[in-house]
């Protein structure tokens, strides 16, 4: 998405049109997918609001207003510790966005350099890549990203856990490889590849140059599908306890140790950031279908 | 077909020994062990002679190679090694957690089965009409609902309508199986909701998909029963398709019972799993790891004899 934007500042005022007129026919043939980037903007607003838009503090705790039912005072009602949970949902949406956002974008630009690599060397390269990525097929993406994380441990950079991006991205590697391996082959078969070749550019420019944008549509779809699947990743590692941790707000941490000890005194506090992530993946889950069915007419069922 | 499935199982071995490879090195070349996580959690302030003597007892001091050997040697005698936090062979900690997860495992695949064949048939056959919505809507909210949170909903739900809440303890199956499946069948169905989801969305397709064929407008023009033509022709033809999904959903809801398991208190294989994880106990951790693993191309060995049963051009020798 930000490469299109940053492609179309540079190729002058004619392109801001054919990207409205391209967003206004997405609009017009995919409603529930721009339903879905609807949702995923006010996403994207009330993380980048959430200081403006909440009186008070995410992480603060509140002894005074313990375990409060929701109000005027507190909308969506309070935790165990007295915080807002309104306020905590929308910081909240800040981690869930970043850590979603830059694994997924992390894992398929992994996968697809090299899925993109393997397609363009083939032969023992290709063999032996693709008998790996089976190999890691076989974990279940959530043990995957267990252990990754249990392993490296923490490494947390400006209140972002740098190692939990990292974790979160690992399974979707091989996922993505995958696919844009795929994508790849056919672009490898296409005459101007050999055409490059004869001409003499190195290897690497013609992956970059030659093949990567013609995989673009594949790699978008996927970027938007991963996104979805790494907000669930991370709120299930938040809730186990080896994901973001105390007292950063996070929807999985929020569910997690404490608000179980509450149900009935305070269903509040599992109702709405469980809401949060399912509308969050959502979101992304209808956004990713749409653009996969315009971006490529031949899927569409 | 006996050739066929030898073939088959003679192939897993290198995937299996990948993983193995694989697990064991990646599990050693970060640094921290066992322990140290276990000596500090002790509190006690700690010489390092103690813990040298610990890691010389544990074997955690001989070069890579030969532990990797012994363990493969172990592996392949069905010795899979004592763990290196409570001390008990790890086949008895997996033993007494397996039946458990198993058991939630393929409750919410019949449960998934059972609600996503008949949905995703009706959802292709009746197209674009407010039932195919109703449907997809339901599918598509499986997909994003995280199945922790359902289970939690259910608790929640279950503990103000009945009074119940998850059990300390739960009763076998063999003991009273009444009581077994009522406490079991909330988790198996806050793990089947999404399996149902992505099985009914793969079905749903691939019944739109085989409705398009030849033989089905013939069928019709020749004045079959339309429910005949839904059911032995296009049903039958689409659950290829289907049955992949389920059997690739199999071996991943077993990882995804990882998180829901705390939610219902079972104590089964995902939490087994996240324990050992959090106490470095890296020889359960591999096993548990092999374990997986070997689920996973079981369940795709069984799939594709399962391919050969319902479709007749890829049966072997044929």
């Amino acid at each position: 998405m930000s490469a299109t934007i940053a492609g179309l500042a540079r190729s002058g005022p004619g392109a801001f049109g054919r990207f409205a007129r391209g967003a206004g026919r997405f609009a017009r043939q995919q409603p529930l997918g721009t339903l879905g980037l609807l949702v995923i903007l006010l996403m994207a607003a009330a993380a980048l609001g959430a200081d403006l838009v909440s009186p008070y503090d995410p992480e603060a705790a509140d002894f005074a207003a313990m375990l409060a039912p929701p109000s005027p005072d507190h909308i969506l009602g309070t935790d165990s510790f007295g915080r807002d949970i309104l306020t905590r949902l929308l910081f909240g949406a800040r981690t869930a966005l970043t850590i979603g956002l830059a694994s997924s974008f992390l894992g398929c630009a992994a996968g697809g350099l090299l899925g993109l690599t393997a397609a363009y060397w083939g032969g023992r390269v290709d063999m032996l890549l693709q008998q790996l990525v089976d190999i890691i097929l076989a974990f279940p993406i959530i043990v995957l990203a267990l252990v990754v994380v249990a392993l490296v441990g923490r490494n947390t950079v400006a209140g972002i856990d740098l190692n939990l991006i990292a974790a979160i991205a690992v399974p979707i590697v091989p996922r993505a490889e995958r696919v844009i391996r795929a994508a790849a082959l056919g672009v490898r078969a296409m005459p101007y590849i050999d055409a490059a070749r004869a001409g003499g550019y190195g290897d690497g420019y013609i992956i970059l140059r030659h093949m990567a944008p013609n995989v673009m549509a594949p790699f978008l779809v996927l970027l938007s599908a991963y996104v979805a699947q790494a907000i669930l990743l991370e709120a299930s590692l938040s809730f186990l306890g080896l994901g973001v941790t105390e007292p950063k707000p996070a929807w999985g941490l929020m569910l997690s140790g404490d608000s179980a000890n509450f149900y009935q005194e305070a269903p509040w506090m599992i109702l709405f950031p469980g809401l949060a992530i399912s509308l969050a993946v959502f979101a992304f889950n209808l956004f990713g279908d749409s653009l996969r069915d315009w971006l490529d007419p031949k899927f569409r069922t | 077909m006996l050739s066929f499935i030898i073939r088959r199982i003679a192939l897993m071995v290198p995937t299996l020994l990948g993983v193995a490879v694989l697990t064991f090195f990646l599990l050693r070349v970060v640094p921290g062990d066992v322990v140290e996580v276990k000596l500090r959690s002790d509190g006690a302030s700690v010489t390092q002679a103690t813990v040298q003597a610990e890691r010389v007892r544990l074997g955690l001091d001989r070069p890579l190679v030969n532990q990797f050997g012994s363990w493969m040697g172990g592996l392949v005698t069905g010795d899979l090694g004592t763990s290196m936090w409570t001390g008990r062979p790890v086949s008895q900690e997996i033993g007494v957690r397996l039946s458990l997860t198993l058991q939630v495992a393929v409750m919410a695949a019949i449960i998934a089965v059972v609600i996503a064949v008949p949905l995703g048939t009706l959802s292709a056959l009746f197209r674009d009409t407010w039932l195919d919505y109703a449907v997809r809507i339901f599918t598509i909210a499986g997909l994003a609902v995280p199945s922790f949170w359902l289970g939690m909903l259910i608790v929640l739900s279950l503990l103000t309508v009945f009074h119940w809440s998850p059990p300390v303890t739960y009763t076998p199956f063999w003991r009273d199986p009444v009581q077994n499946m009522s406490q079991l069948i909330w988790p198996a169905l806050a793990v089947g909701y999404r399996y149902a989801a992505v099985v009914a969305r793969m079905v749903r397709s691939s019944v739109l998909e085989v409705l398009r064929e030849d033989y089905i407008r013939t069928a019709r023009a020749k004045g079959v029963w339309e429910s005949h033509v839904v059911v032995r022709h296009a049903m039958r033809n689409a659950m290829l398709p289907a049955v992949t999904v389920v059997g690739l959903e199999f071996a991943f809801l077993i990882g995804g019972l990882v998180v829901t398991e705390q939610v219902f208190n079972l104590n089964g294989i995902g939490r087994l799993f996240v324990e050992a994880v959090t106490r470095s106990d890296f020889v359960l951790v591999q096993a548990l790891i092999m374990f997986l693993a070997l689920v996973f191309v079981v369940t795709n060995l069984v799939v594709d004899l399962l391919y050969g049963v319902l479709d007749p051009r890829v049966r072997p020798g044929a």
